[in-house]
């Protein structure tokens, strides 16, 4: 169409070589007229006579006028069928053509590549202004699990074939209609509901575009599908209500599940922290206590040594130092009992207790004992960090 | 100037008997000549045709499939005994225009009225056989085929030739229609419910494996500390004995002398004291003599 006729990109009217084409064409057409021999050429164009010009001149304006009525414009898109005396001759392309005036040829111009459209379910254009209108009568059908749904959806197409499309179908733009709305039907009543709502919706558009092809080509109309769009598929407004609760239970079911996930998510990594702490802790132990067993027997081995060199003096020295480290730190009451001669002692313990804090200054002159030794303090303050850390094991 | 006369008036003479004898015939039309009311030839092809003037006259018939659409759906009923509406459109044109002028008289409506008989006669009867799930879904093609055939037979009678029967809308009656959405709300409702349930449910397991798991990992982890708690123990312990070992007579003094000086170291603590004690024996005597 316009691709292979450059010069007629616009619909400018003038440019020699098309005249040429025009007067061309009609010579043509006179030519196969009169090669036809009809009885009509009467070639009004061609008076016999010379004297009455002006009656010539005036023969041949009406001539000129008539033949004149047969010019027609085909615009880029569409397509002249030319019918002489009702038979179809020829069809044009666009551009500037001719036919033999009336009454021997007429020409019908077809739209060719406009697109029309119908729309199924709903009006766009309907009495409420430019609002959608719906049309439930059309817009409600059934499954094939005996369920309504309500579809609204939109056909375009256009033509293929001109002259299958003015001759084979009265009507045929109106007969698109009915089609989509038998071919809809039954590719529908084919599939099952949530299948159409949901995951079938182009499927049931391109079934429907294909059934709607066929029949159209049965009747011969010379009409293409150019698309079927879904606008909406929905269930009926009478059920909507419960549709939505059900998708939202749906949404509801993975709501849920997210939110056991995220319970997972915190107590378990929290586990594996608490356990990685138990590990650590054991290890720590572990450490510790072999450290200090290991600390506590070389102690004790290097003061056996020691012991076995010399063991009384040892024995005495260590009997001694931990006398005194005792008796220094603890109030004391020292008694004879066998000089006691068997007279009552009373000895307020109590008091005694409760009067510590005074007690070391009054107490340690009467012993009359020199301060510990002084190895002792640390000594005594190692095994004291020994016994604390034996009282730490015990616990767990 | 008067043959010029003549001439154009021969002219007009010979367009006007022209006018009158010639017809066309159009690419959508079949045409029927009749002779004083009979007819004597049927044109089927288009184009340029003759005929007697005055005594011929012609009628022109429609070529093209024209569309029977009935404006209100009619109710019929299934084999179970439900109704159903049913919409329909049936596709028709003239095959032969003299059998269809003389059944019809030409007259469409009339055309139209028979066949629109003998297809819904043809729906009741393939309805009547058939379940409503049937007509819908599985033999609706078969029932429209079968609807065809039956209404072209019965065309053809009237020069007509049926091209198509199609169920356009199938449709519950209203009052079936109500009950169809109860049952669809019903059961989007089990859905709804289901998937509810079904999320409960799955909420539920995943927290009370993720309660397991803790579970698990938190004894698995105690057994591990309990069992590298315990090596350390022993090694300790392996420590010791070996170390006191070497004399346990001197561990057993040694670590009471240590354990006394532990039990003894506050103020609070009252120790009373015999002075024979060896430990006084030189803060009685200077010699150690008792």
């Amino acid at each position: 169409m316009a691709s292979n006729d450059p010069g007629w990109g616009g619909k400018k009217n003038d440019g020699p070589p098309d005249l040429d084409e025009i007067m061309r064409d009609l010579t043509r057409r006179l030519n196969a007229l009169f090669g036809k021999g009809g009885p009509r050429s009467v070639g009004p164009s061609e008076p016999q006579t010379q004297n009455p010009i002006a009656m010539g001149l005036i023969v041949a304006l009406i001539a000129v006028i008539w033949l004149g009525t047969g010019f027609y414009i085909v615009d880029q898109g569409k397509r002249g069928v030319v019918l002489r005396f009702g038979k179809h001759v020829e069809t044009t392309m666009p551009g500037p053509r001719w036919h033999m005036p009336y009454p021997i040829e007429s020409v019908d111009i077809v739209n060719l590549e406009q697109v029309r459209t119908i729309e199924i379910g709903y009006r766009s254009h309907g009495e409420g202004g430019p609002g959608r209108g719906r049309e439930l009568k059309e817009a409600l059908m059934l499954t094939d699990d005996e369920n309504i749904i309500d579809l609204q959806f939109a056909v375009q197409f256009d033509l293929k074939n001109p002259e299958d499309f003015l001759f084979n179908n009265r009507e045929p733009e109106e007969a698109v209609r009915g089609i989509a709305e038998t071919a809809i039907r039954e590719i529908v009543g084919k599939s099952r509901m949530d299948f159409v709502l949901y995951e079938g919706r182009t499927e049931v558009a391109a079934g429907t575009k294909k059934l709607m092809q066929d029949i159209l080509d049965r009747y011969q109309s010379g009409i293409k599908i150019v698309s079927v769009t879904m606008q909406n598929a929905q269930p009926p407004e009478q059920v909507q209500a419960a549709f939505d609760d059900a998708v939202k239970a749906g949404q509801d079911l993975d709501r849920q599940k997210n939110e056991g996930q995220a319970y997972a998510n915190d107590v378990i990594p929290k586990a594996r922290g608490n356990a990685a702490r138990l590990m650590e802790e054991a290890n720590g132990y572990k450490q510790r206590v072999i450290n200090e067993a290991q600390g506590n027997a070389s102690r004790f081995t290097q003061v056996l040594a020691q012991y076995e060199k010399a063991p009384q003096v040892t024995r005495q020295r260590l009997y001694l130092e931990a006398q005194e480290q005792i008796l220094s730190n603890t109030s004391k009451v020292v008694v004879d009992q066998k000089s006691g001669s068997g007279s009552m002692l009373y000895l307020p313990l109590d008091k005694l207790i409760s009067s510590t804090p005074a007690a070391p200054a009054a107490a340690a002159p009467a012993v009359g004992l020199p301060p510990a030794a002084p190895a002792n303090p640390e000594a005594d303050s190692r095994s004291r960090d020994a016994f604390r850390s034996r009282d730490r094991e015990s616990r767990p | 100037m008067k043959s010029l006369g003549a001439i154009l008036i021969g002219l007009i003479v010979l367009l006007v008997l022209l006018s009158l004898s010639a017809f066309s015939v159009d690419q959508r039309e079949f045409a029927i000549v009749f002779r004083l009311g009979e007819i004597i030839s049927v044109e089927q092809s288009p184009g340029l045709h003759f005929k007697i003037p005055l005594v011929d006259n012609v009628r022109y018939f429609e070529k093209r499939i024209v569309t029977l659409d009935w404006v209100e759906p009619d109710r019929f009923i299934t084999s179970e005994k439900k109704n159903v509406l049913v919409d329909s459109f049936v596709k028709w044109r003239i095959v032969d225009p003299a059998k269809y002028y003389v059944s019809v008289r030409g007259d469409e409506k009339q055309a139209e009225a028979r066949l629109s008989q003998v297809v819904n006669d043809g729906l009741r009867a393939e309805f009547g056989k058939r379940t409503i799930h049937e007509v819908i879904a599985g033999e609706r093609a078969k029932i429209m085929d079968i609807l065809r055939d039956k209404a072209d037979r019965e065309a053809r009678q009237m020069g007509i030739q049926v091209l198509d029967v199609r169920l356009k809308r199938v449709d519950l009656p209203q009052e079936v229609s109500d009950s169809v959405y109860q049952r669809m709300e019903a059961e989007r409702k089990r859905v709804a419910n289901d998937l509810r349930s079904q999320g409960a449910g799955a909420a539920e397991k995943i927290r009370a494996d993720a309660d397991k798991q803790r579970e698990v990992i938190l004894a698995e982890a105690f057994r591990e500390a309990q069992r590298i708690k315990g090596e350390g123990d022993g090694k300790a312990s392996e420590i010791y004995a070996e170390a006191y070992n070497r004399n346990p007579e001197f561990y057993a003094f040694y670590r009471s002398l240590e354990a006394y000086r532990n039990s003894f170291r506050s103020k609070a603590d009252v120790l009373v004291l015999d002075p024979s004690s060896e430990f006084f024996k030189y803060l009685k005597d200077p010699g150690g003599r008792k």
